[in-house]
């Protein structure tokens, strides 16, 4: 089965990582813009961040085969630096138009302050304006009441729920979401959002419209093989394999899809072009020898390295 | 030559290779772009409208290249990679400080496809002096891509790289196995310094049981010399073909005594050479086909 991960911060992954999930079955990733774990104090690093997003993390992906897309956005915790947060919305036009950008994300709240529901709004106005589709995040803390607080915010701006993406739900909030007509993602993410096996319920409760998994694999105890492990459990535990390729592939392609800047064919018809561009890196070619097209993948049978 | 007649050729080109509403797009963004914000808007959609095939060009045309800006060659972009250049053969300015503070916008804030597209448009940009320092700069990317936008079939590092630059960029194509046939002017600018790091790694290379690209022994030939000939006899002890082969032709750029000596001992493969089938070129094509 191929699978996408509508959810995952590769910067903070290795290449064992990209290749594992190669393996398994993800062909292609969406990476939104979040915080690095600690608070930047510069605008210019957002500004080397949303680039290196579109540049170099793309390019490190499509070594492994795998598509990489992403969502731009000041994220929640870092609106509260007011100061900031200003020279940071400034730099957001010169990149939501970028080739691959699939959206406004993540956005929301986290304390739910003021500063947070500003730049919140300031930013579903520009989600409006450039016609892009919105991820949202929904805090740890007072959850349920954020995440409705989220969506009627969008609604107040007019922006149409099919074109919002309300992530790290639960059982608890899933219902809300759905009734109001937003998708509704959840991150398998262990200890503290989801399990697979209370996902796996969720969908023989729900069913597979609207709905979509991740792994928001990041800098911290996460696993970026979520998606396809959780496909296998789905299976295991009796979900049909269309609901399955639902929720791990086919609601994330048509939510973000409507950006127009992530399509099926990108991935499914590589381009001759595409399969030079990747990185030999230190495998050098015999003369006569056909280049081997690199996957990135290292056979790790041995405790050799050459 | 101007900016003009670069733009007149790569409309051109374009015309009849992009979709209808593409075509009407970038006619629109040329003829309308007045401030910056709306040269950055045009430059970062510009896929969205001219779609990204690759650009098909007739033999004809590729000399046209080459007539207007020496060593122009436009074989491998795309149509949204000329529309690109156009558009910033277009951006609005006054003063050379202005276009280049408009071209380190786009540059810091560039994606792949975008990065791509600025380098290989050096060689068409105006104000050419001022483009050294980007030039090298580029050199240091990991993206490959954007390595062989610069260094491959680019004549801007033959023209304005200082050495040190330029050899950077030649050992990082040998490192990471790029063709070394498609730099442009790669002969004209050998140099002793070059030919000397490339042995090293040679030695490199055999310390560590590696392979090494047969087109490495283009950058040593001329500099053949009493204290690496042994280097090259080496790879006559080679199994495989390509190898005597790039001995061979090494050997043949050397004026050492020596070296023809040894080459005598190859007659079959000196006929090779001297017929024309056995050339730099055909080992690069050979080596990465």
């Amino acid at each position: 089965m191929l699978f996408i991960d509508p959810h995952v911060h590769m910067t903070s992954r290795t290449t064992d990582d990209y290749e594992a999930m190669r393996k398994a079955g993800v062909v292609a990733m969406i990476e939104p813009a979040f915080w690095m774990g600690q608070p930047r104090t510069e605008a210019g690093t957002f500004k080397d961040y949303y680039s290196h997003l579109i540049g170099f993390e793309r390019f490190r992906a499509s070594q492994f085969g795998i598509k990489h897309y992403c969502t731009i956005g000041l994220n929640s915790k870092e609106a509260n630096n007011e100061p900031l947060a200003e020279e940071v919305m400034e730099l957001l036009p010169l990149f939501v138009m970028k080739e691959g950008v699939v959206g406004i994300g993540e956005i929301g709240y986290d304390d739910q302050t003021a500063a947070e529901d500003k730049y919140y709004r300031l930013q579903l106005e520009l989600a409006k304006e450039v016609n892009l589709p919105v991820q949202i995040h929904t805090p740890h803390r007072d959850k349920k009441t954020g995440t409705i607080r989220s969506m009627e915010v969008a609604l107040e701006h007019g922006l149409d729920p099919a074109l919002v993406i309300v992530d790290h739900n639960n059982e608890e909030t899933v219902k809300e979401v759905l009734d109001r007509g937003f998708w509704a993602a959840f991150t398998i993410y262990p200890h503290t959002k989801m399990g697979n096996e209370r996902m796996t319920e969720i969908v023989r409760q729900y069913g597979h419209e609207r709905i979509m998994i991740n792994s928001a694999a990041d800098w911290g105890i996460s696993d970026p093989l979520a998606v396809p492990k959780t496909a296998q459990l789905m299976l295991e535990r009796g979900i049909s394999e269309e609901s399955v390729h639902m929720v791990t592939y086919q609601n994330a392609l048509a939510a973000f899809g409507q950006s127009g800047q992530m399509q099926e064919s990108d991935w499914l018809e590589v381009t001759p072009i595409d399969q030079s561009q990747k990185f030999s890196g230190n495998s050098i070619l015999r003369g006569g020898q056909t280049p081997r097209v690199d996957t990135g993948e290292n056979k790790n049978e041995s405790n050799i390295i050459r | 030559m101007s900016a003009e007649a670069y733009k007149q050729f790569l409309s051109g080109l374009v015309q009849t290779q992009l979709p209808p509403q593409g075509q009407n797009w970038l006619e629109k963004q040329l003829n309308q772009i007045k401030s910056e914000k709306e040269f950055y808007l045009a430059f970062s959609m510009a896929p969205r409208f001219t779609g990204k095939k690759q650009l098909i060009l007739t033999e004809e045309e590729l000399q046209q290249a080459t007539q207007l800006r020496e060593g122009f060659n436009p074989n491998n972009w795309t149509v949204d990679q000329v529309a690109r250049t156009l558009l910033v053969l277009a951006i609005p300015h006054q003063t050379p400080e202005q276009f280049i503070a408009i071209l380190n916008k786009i540059f810091s804030t560039a994606d792949l496809g975008e990065l791509t597209a600025l380098y290989a448009a050096l060689p068409l940009l105006p104000y050419q002096e001022l483009h050294v320092k980007r030039a090298a700069e580029g050199v240091r990317t990991t993206m490959t891509q954007v390595f062989d936008a610069i260094a491959l079939n680019n004549p801007y590092p033959h023209d304005y790289l200082p050495e040190e630059a330029w050899n950077q960029m030649v050992l990082k194509s040998v490192f990471n196995v790029r063709p070394l046939y498609q730099i442009y002017g790669l002969d004209a600018r050998r140099n002793e310094t070059l030919a000397r790091i490339a042995i090293d790694y040679a030695h490199e290379r055999w310390s560590a049981n590696r392979t090494l690209t047969p087109e490495l022994w283009r950058l040593v030939a001329p500099f053949i010399n009493g204290n690496n000939l042994a280097d090259v006899q080496r790879l006559l002890k080679s199994s495989e073909q390509i190898q005597l082969h790039a001995a061979a032709l090494a050997l043949t750029e050397s004026n050492l005594p020596e070296a023809q000596h040894i080459l005598a001992q190859y007659p079959e493969i000196v006929k090779g050479i001297q017929e024309g089938k056995i050339t730099w070129n055909l080992i690069g094509k050979q080596s990465y086909s």
